[in-house]
């Protein structure tokens, strides 16, 4: 039998002990470590094959512990497996090329999707997995906790205390995950000052704290120039607005990053306003601060927003509007992306956005043969939610029109999450949008991954919007009527020209396509007069001087 | 860049004249394109010239004028298109806007 006073429960903890203890050896003064001795602090508590998180998103990143990690010897740090939200920066590959890392579970990787295919080919790189920000936030709580997180804040206080702001984002999430199981927290941040305007991340839970030689990188990710918005999205817009948010009077909503649903956000004050949809649509939003939302808060359409991350240049708007921000007792907004994901999952009514490729069946993906972009957070909101026990009217009401749904549960009144895709018929380069099948079955078999990385599933998908008209998915009573409701609105692609007239006319009556004619729009119409703001200026003019854009997007 | 020339003569039952004598609308700009129509007597047809640097897409060019003519039922007309990498919607909606401006009534006509 074994003797009980053997058994060691509190492993973890001594082990932390250990290398913060070794650590210490470079600490000045509280948990204050010089940024010229992070390598060497780094190669000191970090050991090989440790699970390690690299702050960093689609917004905000810890650059500086990124690069510092990339020039580690990796004679003592090896085969580490990293898991964290983004492979976004070139550092975030090259501990994969220099041999310091050699797994990774990630979530999205956009400006990195070629060189992330390239490694995986070449088996620098081993995928655990591909994750929706949610669900690889839930997995830091049980197989993929971080022993060692790098996380990046604004401010730091002599305690360690940290002020993460505007730009919240990731790091309570990442930093409870990892120190609420014994691991160690550091931190990179612009500034160290006496007095924080608010504790964010109590000093407890960060063991070391790094002044980097320049502020963290964040990306303008959600920035669009209404002077690129094209008649084509305009004309969507259109059509979504009096085809979708009117006919279901969708109130909760979040809106994709692309430039179609910021054409619809600048559509809300004039073409919105002349439908008569003020206070009908649009009054909660679960989205980043859109700097094209400005024009419809300004005009009273907008209750309130939440926010996974903040936008470079919203910062003194978002903080002079805390009845429609999420703002602290110090003034400035918190953001929260797990927060975030969790109110996208489950309290919204709509998710709206563009992609790359729709097949057949309905089913979408932003993968294309070789590229591995991963997913962000779409798919949490762009799915509905099984456990939704709350109802609304538009969630009701697009549930009652789901056909199939009698098919699965009888008639027990189900609602469900309008779900829409808008897409232009060809892209770019004449790309076709609607596809028989995806690309994503190629990068699949490329990149050695068990599933094809599916954005949106046919059976989440609700709506399509293409300038040909809108397919009301839902209302198919089964998968060929979808099929030919899909066809009929994919325009001149291989796949639209296989419609058959007769059968689109029949789908026409029925009311499951509706063209711009059916439903009352004046195509002429479609360009952008219709935009309450026309370039960034306009924007910065609605925010009365609060909106701040970044240098790149001011060209007056 | 090479351009290539579309050349596109329909004729269809009971076309209509449009109420201008021209119109045009749209620049020749990346991804976008312009087009003249032009009041014309050719027995009834639509004739239309495309020039675009796209090649092995006439086919798709066939289909968004024939349509555009069928359902417009359109005759005694000139198109004149210069394009420059258009998508079909593009197309297709600068079409309309030609369109309605060549229908539009000018006040005094009122």
């Amino acid at each position: 039998m074994r003797n009980d006073t053997d058994v060691v429960w509190d492993s973890l903890k001594r082990d932390t002990e250990q290398r913060i203890q070794s650590g210490k050896a470079f600490i000045q003064s509280g948990k204050l470590v010089d940024a010229k001795d992070t390598i060497a602090l780094l190669e000191t508590i970090i050991k090989p094959g440790d699970k390690v998180n690299l702050e960093g998103n689609n917004q905000k990143q810890a650059d500086f512990l990124a690069e510092s990690l990339c020039k580690v010897d990796p004679k003592i740090i090896h085969d580490l497996h990293m898991v964290q939200s983004v492979l976004a920066l070139d550092s975030h590959l090259d501990l994969f090329e220099k041999g310091i890392a050699k797994k990774v579970d990630f979530s999205f990787s956009g400006p990195q999707a070629n060189r992330l295919a390239k490694y995986v080919q070449e088996g620098k790189v081993q995928i655990g997995a591909i994750h929706t920000y949610l669900e690889l936030f839930g997995r830091y709580f049980v197989d993929l906790t971080p022993r060692i997180s790098m996380v990046a804040a604004y401010q730091a206080d002599k305690q360690g205390n940290l002020y993460t702001g505007f730009n919240t984002e990731d790091t309570p999430v990442i930093v409870e995950a990892t120190k609420f199981k014994q691991g160690i927290v550091i931190a990179q941040v612009n500034e160290i000052v006496d007095k924080l305007p608010r504790v964010d991340i109590p000093a407890e839970w960060v063991d070391f704290v790094i002044k980097a030689p320049k502020p963290f990188y964040v990306e303008p990710l959600f920035t669009r120039d209404p002077a690129l918005i094209t008649d084509s999205q305009i004309l969507r817009g259109m059509m979504a607005l009096k085809g979708i948010y009117a006919e279901y009077g969708v109130q909760r909503i979040n809106h994709g990053i692309g430039f179609d649903t910021a054409a619809i956000e600048l559509l809300l004050p004039t073409y919105g306003e002349e439908l008569g949809l003020k206070g009908k649509i649009c009054s909660y939003f679960v989205l980043n601060p859109h700097p094209t939302l400005i024009p419809a808060i300004e005009t009273g359409w907008v209750k309130s927003v939440h926010s996974f991350g903040g936008e470079l240049g919203m910062e003194d708007y978002v903080a002079a509007r805390s009845d429609i921000f999420f703002i602290g007792p110090d003034g400035t907004m918190r953001s929260n992306r797990a927060f975030g994901q969790t109110a996208g999952h489950y309290a919204l009514d709509m998710f709206i956005g563009g992609t790359l490729q729709i097949d057949q069946y309905g089913n979408s993906s932003t993968a294309t043969a070789s590229r591995v972009t991963g997913f962000g957070g779409a798919p949490n909101m762009g799915a509905d939610a099984k456990g939704r026990r709350h109802s609304t009217d538009s969630w009701l009401k697009c549930g009652n029109e789901y056909t199939m749904n009698h098919q699965l549960v009888g008639d027990i009144p189900r609602g469900k999450r309008l779900v829409v895709q808008l897409q232009e018929t060809f892209r770019e380069k004449r790309a076709p949008g609607f596809i028989e099948k995806l690309d994503a079955w190629k990068l699949a078999e490329n990149a050695g991954l068990e599933i094809p990385p599916v954005m949106i599933y046919s059976d989440d998908l609700t709506h399509i919007v293409s300038e040909v008209g809108i397919a009301y998915l839902n209302r198919c009573a089964d998968m060929e009527e979808r099929k030919a409701a899909i066809r009929a609105v994919a325009g001149y692609t291989e796949l639209g020209l296989l419609a058959d007239p007769k059968e689109t006319r029949k789908l026409r009556q029925k009311g499951i396509v509706k063209t711009p004619e059916d439903l009352g729009i004046d195509v002429s119409r479609a360009n952008r007069s219709l935009l309450a703001a026309k370039n960034m200026k306009e924007i910065v003019e609605w925010s009365k001087g609060l909106y701040n854009p970044p240098n790149r997007y001011r060209n007056w | 860049m090479a351009l290539h020339e579309i050349n596109y003569q329909l004729l269809i039952e009971n076309p209509k004249k449009i109420r201008k004598e021209w119109a045009h609308i749209g620049v020749v700009g990346s991804g976008d394109l312009e087009v003249l129509m032009e009041r014309k007597d050719l027995n009834g047809a639509v004739q239309v010239k495309v020039v675009t640097p796209v090649t092995g897409f006439d086919f798709i060019w066939n289909r968004v004028l024939e349509s555009f003519i069928t359902e417009n039922q359109l005759g005694d007309l000139l198109i004149e298109i210069n394009d420059n990498n258009a998508t079909p919607i593009v197309v297709s909606i600068r079409l309309a806007q030609a369109l309605a401006e060549a229908n539009r009534v000018e006040e005094e006509e009122i």
